[in-house]
């Protein structure tokens, strides 16, 4: 199974790189850009076919490690 | 007078604490592995500065499941006085046993100069002195963010113990050098025996360097 992670900064927390991308994309013309918020994206391959248990732990692992819940939010999904 | 420096892959200031532990208390502090999974009585532990792991994840975070952690994760909660320096510092926040986040300076850039910084609490054995102190910060990821309801519990309980100022000790806009909700430049835990802080006191520590005044806060638990 295939896990798909995204971190990405909680909306209270500042993402300067967001801004500086914003930045950069409207120097290239690009228009329309009301904001960039940046993040991280994990893919992690497991074991086995049971996606309730594969979601626990995945939920589990964002929690423990790959995120930083005090200015982090995460979501999961399996394919 | 026992002491002990932790040292992960990537540890960079732990030779610089090692020196100024042993120039103030005359005894030199045992070197911890980080695979190490036990720590003898001590009555200091620190935390170098450097870039552990490379910062991989986020800074500090693989540093906080490295087995050492454990152990001082456990001296600290049984009241050994602990003390993290700038990646130190990150560690002791990706435990848990400090309250916050480190995230990328506001400027985007590395920043490495001289600062001033004040304490801001009068509680802890780190900061019974009372006096503006000239340190280095050298960090890109030093900017101290808390949500609204732990930065008012960090206040109440009289936990922040140094804030960035000017040479007058004035906090002001000015004198933050990367962001830092309220200038903050320092923490403690709610037992005041962990600091965590992100200037380099180790880099200051005697008049050679430029500077002896981050001297103080080790004195406290060195004398």
């Amino acid at each position: 199974m295939l896990a798909r992670i995204h971190i990405t900064l909680k909306k209270d927390v500042l993402d300067p790189q967001g801004k500086v991308i914003a930045n950069s994309l409207s120097n290239l013309g690009f228009e329309g850009i009301q904001s960039v918020r940046q993040g991280k994206y994990i893919e992690i391959m497991l074991d086995g076919n049971d996606k309730n248990s594969a979601t626990t732990k995945l939920n589990e692992m964002c929690e423990k490690l790959l995120a930083n819940l005090v200015i982090e939010d995460y979501s999961v999904e399996i394919d | 007078m026992k002491t002990h420096v932790i040292v992960f892959p990537g540890s960079n200031c732990d030779r610089d604490v090692a020196v100024a532990i042993e120039n103030i208390s005359g005894s030199k502090p045992d070197m911890v592995w980080h695979k190490n999974t036990s720590i003898q009585e001590s009555d200091l532990i620190v935390v170098p500065g450097g870039f552990s792991y490379g910062d991989y994840l986020r800074c500090g975070a693989i540093a906080s499941t490295s087995p050492v952690i454990n152990e001082v994760i456990k001296k600290a909660k049984a009241g050994v006085p602990v003390i993290g320096i700038c990646n130190g510092f990150q560690i002791l926040i990706e435990t848990s046993l400090l309250d916050g986040a480190l995230i990328r300076n506001k400027t985007l850039s590395f920043i490495c100069k001289d600062v001033y910084i004040k304490p801001e609490n009068s509680s802890s054995i780190f900061t019974e002195y009372n006096n503006v102190a000239k340190m280095p910060i050298a960090h890109n990821e030093g900017n101290y963010f808390a949500s609204d309801d732990t930065l008012e519990k960090i206040k109440d309980n009289d936990q922040i113990a140094f804030k960035y100022c000017n040479a007058d000790g004035l906090v002001n806009e000015e004198s933050n050098p990367n962001g830092s909700l309220d200038n903050i430049a320092g923490i403690l835990n709610d037992r005041k025996n962990v600091l965590g802080l992100m200037p380099h006191p180790e880099r200051a520590a005697e008049i050679t360097l430029g500077s002896d005044q981050g001297k103080n806060i080790f004195e406290g638990v060195l004398r």
